[in-house]
């Protein structure tokens, strides 16, 4: 019993072992930043090798706790962008005065991350998500001397503390009016009574918020550029990633009796959050706020694909998602080693770059045309797995909005990638030497970028999980 | 012979091309690359006529089919039939006369021909992929090279024209996109062209998806009113560039109007013929008079090309059997044809560093060569018999005849009408840039080079082999338009 108990919950076991070594390397001598970085990104790759072994289904609990291959798959995703931004964002790392409670907080959060995907009730489902948001908030204020960083980590507590509230308002309905909690005795209860609706919108809202969705997005943009870039990367990447894959789950599971419900809601959601997104993603300046925007614009293009309600759905959804961290981590990345070194932000700078820095330009824009839905990258699959699922429900006007969005984004990706090869800049940015750690996760992007959609088996194992 | 090799010899030239350490290498390593490709394709054109001289007459062959993505029916489906070796010939010869054209490119080579060979790739799998899915991903891969080609090596206002041609082209797959997904889920979830052949699809589903195929295709190859991307795309994009988007990118479109859209869809085509050969007629005139306005050679040609690229959509309009083998055939010629022309005005432009009519004169006393493939280009483009101009419009007229009706005949001689402008507005463009007194400035000019020569060699050589001898290609095309035409339900 106790061995079932340690292979089901071996994914939180880990990162919490991760999170105690961490502790008693802060408390004992402590170390240079220098040598504890790549001990910390030994231990996160040793983290997402882990999860390809020793996997189980099964509950525990009493289903508070469920596990089955599809779920380790998604945590395998979030543990592999977890150590892919730890590589990424290497120089910023080195610099930070607390290192070790930086992975501290940010171990903690993937935790919550892991127990909200395993989550098997409303309850669970809570804490974990509380887990996941409140490390986060402290990660925002981590740029200690920058007063934005100080605005940014103050948004998102509040912002996520006003969505915990309506999320936890949305459950007790529920729970008062179908008296369970449990996600797999929910859809027996659920009969589409008004009450029951109402609770649900709340729920629907309270996700909404996590994933910023339009119109619960506003906190999205701010957050963002003032956070330092690993957290920014994390929210983004990693966060949204981890909302996804629950709400999907729930969406299809245990809120399936009100599908009516939800899909009409999902349908005007994507609409808004594809358009919004995009149109606001024209405007921007700064770099880390155009990719806010763009996430958003990409979360529209995940509901397109939930609204499928089957299970090629939940397949390009999951697909997506692995996808997404790839080309977004690259993104970030490169912005990341920009504005490290030379503390440059502004899309203006980036004029000229090919010029000066051919490697990260070529990086920049195979992930921007990735974002992009351009082959041969996987974003291309990705994003037309999401459209041909949404297409399988038959909604043809719905289908045109999200193709017509797509050439809207790639005229601001195209922006970006036009200044970095095409236009003319007096001083461009000057040649950046790129550590080899960060050159090594640009190149594992890249590659992933490349051959995810290429080798096509991947989606068909996907497929095959449950 | 294996298809494969069609698209694994650009890939492995792209790809040496990256790793390759100078200028010189390469060039090389292109010019090599798209040589080998040339002879597959020769290889694959005398194979296939083989093949179907032994009595070999499956629709498509040399088929190979990989499941792709199993869980969505999606097949690596390769095969060719005569209109796809027609149009793989095509690509190789713009492909390596291009290849020879860029010799003397110095900003960025290595990019510049990794690109060029790259939206060679996208042809050639276009061309040769029996998938929708796959043709689809084949058609987005030439996308963004063209759009890095105008932008980066382009002149002019060339970040305008590069935007402007990737968003409408984009726009144009958008509809592609819906258009496919549509066929998928309304035939019962296959993307496979064949399979779909053979599918009833409801009369009612076929209106609306049909003009989404055709109009999104259409966007590609300059329908009117969707062709503003033509001029400022052409004349701002470097020679090989425009060589490219004309000979190569602009067929895609016409192929797939061909081959998806009319061939999947027929109840589709019946009912939106009229609107089609309308907005043909209108795009064959209005490019015309277009172009007597022009003084840019680029733009002439650009213009131009919207008015003969037109007669292919009119002979696809005109649903009879020898229109449309005159239209793959007008796709052809045209293709060869203003390829050689981008090149011979991107020679001229080298040396005279202006494109603007009236600015030169008398280029023949010092450039005979040049100006000689210029009268063969403009000739060809204004129907001289004995061209490949000729044989593929005079086809379409043909074609168009047969159908009985006024509104064919007025829309038959209205195009054919248009032959009298391009007459006056080609003859005024090459008898003031090659006759004439010759200026000062241009005395010292040298003639073409041994890259341009070959270059333009390979070309007219095409426009001859159509124009002395067009049965080859006339034998290739029908059997596959009969299919077309069958599926039609007659005429």
């Amino acid at each position: 019993m106790l061995i079932d108990f340690f292979i089901l919950m071996k994914s939180e076991l880990v990162v919490t072992a991760i999170i105690f070594l961490l502790l008693f390397i802060k408390i004992g001598k402590g170390m240079k930043n220098e040598t504890l970085l790549p001990l910390i990104q030994v231990f996160l790759l040793a983290n997402f090798l882990l999860g390809f072994f020793f996997n189980k289904e099964g509950i525990l609990f009493e289903g508070m706790y469920r596990t089955t291959s599809l779920i380790v798959f998604q945590k395998n995703i979030l543990s592999l962008g977890v150590y892919l931004i730890s590589l990424l964002c290497t120089d910023w790392l080195k610099k930070t005065p607390h290192l070790p409670e930086f992975f501290m907080l940010m171990l903690s959060a993937l935790l919550g991350m892991f127990f909200m995907i395993s989550s098997g009730n409303l309850l669970m489902f809570y804490l974990s998500l509380e887990l996941s948001t409140i490390p986060i908030a402290a990660m925002a204020n981590f740029d200690l001397v920058k007063k934005t960083s100080s605005e940014a980590a103050m948004k998102m507590i509040l912002s996520s503390a006003f969505s915990s509230g309506i999320l936890l308002f949305g459950i007790s309905l529920i729970y008062g009016a179908t008296g369970t909690i449990s996600f797999t005795e929910l859809p027996r209860q659920l009969d589409g009574s008004s009450l029951q609706i109402l609770a649900f919108v709340f729920l629907f809202t309270g996700f909404a918020f996590k994933l910023s969705i339009v119109p619960f997005h506003l906190w999205t943009a701010d957050v963002y550029e003032g956070s330092p870039i690993a957290v920014t990367s994390f929210l983004s990447v990693i966060s949204k990633g981890s909302i996804a894959f629950i709400f999907i789950s729930a969406l299809y599971k245990t809120f399936q009796p009100l599908q009516d419900v939800w899909y009409n809601m999902l349908l005007l959601l994507a609409v808004a959050t594809m358009v919004t997104g995009n149109l606001f993603a024209i405007r921007q300046q700064n770099i880390k706020r155009f990719l806010a925007f763009s996430s958003i614009a990409q979360v529209g293009f995940i509901l397109v694909g939930m609204s499928a309600n089957n299970n090629a759905g939940l397949v390009s959804v999951v697909y997506f998602v692995l996808i997404y961290t790839f080309s977004n981590l690259a993104a970030f990345g490169v912005a990341s080693v920009i504005a490290e070194q030379t503390g440059k932000e502004k899309i203006d700078d980036y004029k000229g770059l090919y010029k000066t820095n051919p490697f990260l330009s070529w990086v920049l824009a195979l992930a921007l045309f990735s974002l992009a839905g351009i082959p041969p990258t996987a974003g291309f699959f990705g994003k037309l797995f999401l459209i041909t699922a949404g297409a399988s429900a038959g909604a043809y006007w719905f289908i045109t909005i999200a193709a017509l969005n797509m050439i809207v984004s790639l005229y601001y990706y195209l922006r970006v990638v036009r200044a970095v090869f095409m236009d003319k800049n007096e001083q461009p940015i000057e040649k950046i030497k790129i550590n080899p750690s960060v050159k090594l996760g640009l190149l594992i992007c890249s590659a992933g970028i490349v051959l995810i959609g290429l080798l096509s088996w991947i989606y068909d194992y996907i497929s095959k999980l449950n | 012979m294996n298809l494969l090799l069609l698209i694994g010899m650009p890939l492995l030239t792209a790809i040496a091309v990256l790793l390759s350490r100078n200028t010189q290498q390469v060039r090389w390593i292109s010019l090599s690359g798209s040589l080998i490709q040339l002879i597959l394709s020769f290889v694959l054109f005398f194979s296939f006529r083989n093949e179907r001289a032994l009595g070999n007459n499956t629709q498509m062959l040399f088929e190979q089919n990989y499941a792709l993505f199993a869980s969505w029916n999606i097949n690596f489906h390769l095969g060719v039939d005569g209109i796809s070796v027609a149009m793989i010939l095509l690509t190789s010869f713009v492909l390596i006369a291009g290849v020879l054209v860029s010799w003397n490119i110095e900003k960025m080579t290595k990019e510049f021909y990794f690109l060029l060979i790259l939206l060679a790739l996208g042809a050639f799998g276009f061309f040769i992929s029996l998938d929708l899915f796959v043709l689809f991903f084949f058609l987005e891969i030439s996308v963004i090279p063209k759009y890095l080609l105008i932008g980066i090596w382009g002149s002019g206002r060339k970040e305008y024209s590069a935007n402007k041609l990737a968003l409408m082209l984009m726009g144009g797959s958008a509809l592609i996109l819906v258009g496919i997904l549509g066929l998928y889920f309304s035939s019962g979830y296959s993307f496979d062209i064949i399979e779909l052949s053979h599918k009833n699809i409801l009369p009612s589903d076929q209106h609306v998806i049909f003009p989404l195929l055709f109009v999104g295709f259409g966007v590609f190859t300059a329908l009117f009113p969707f062709h503003t991307w033509v001029p400022d795309g052409h004349s701002s994009a470097p020679t090989a560039g425009s060589m490219f988007l004309a000979g190569i990118s602009m067929k895609l479109g016409g192929y797939g109007c061909l081959r998806v859209a009319t061939y999947l869809l027929p109840e589709g085509a019946k009912e939106y013929a009229t609107i089609i050969i309308v907005l043909s007629a209108i795009a064959i005139l209005y490019g015309a008079f277009a172009t007597m306005m022009q003084k840019d050679l680029k733009y002439i040609n650009a213009y131009s090309s919207v008015s003969h690229v037109g007669f292919s959509l009119l002979g696809i309009g005109m649903l009879t059997q020898t229109a449309m083998t005159g239209a793959v055939m007008q796709m052809v010629s045209h293709g060869v044809m203003t390829a050689l022309f981008f090149a011979v005005i991107g020679m001229i432009y080298d040396r005279t560093h202006t494109r603007m009519v009236n600015d030169m004169g008398g280029l023949m006393k010092v450039m005979p060569f040049i100006s000689t493939v210029l009268f063969i280009v403009g000739l060809c483009s204004l129907g001289l018999p004995g061209l490949s101009g000729f044989v593929a419009e005079m086809t379409v007229f043909v074609g168009s005849w047969e159908n009985a009706g006024t509104f064919h005949r007025i829309a038959t001689i209205a195009a054919a009408a248009s032959i009298v402008v391009t007459a006056v507005y080609i003859l005024r463009a090459i008898g003031q840039t090659a006759m004439g007194p010759i200026r000062n400035e241009y005395m010292q000019l040298k003639d073409a080079r041994w890259n341009e020569r070959m270059a333009a060699i390979i070309l007219v050589a095409g426009i001859l082999a159509i124009g002395i001898a067009p049965f080859w290609l006339n034998d290739l095309i029908k059997p596959a338009i009969e299919i077309i035409m069958a599926r039609m339900g007659g005429k």
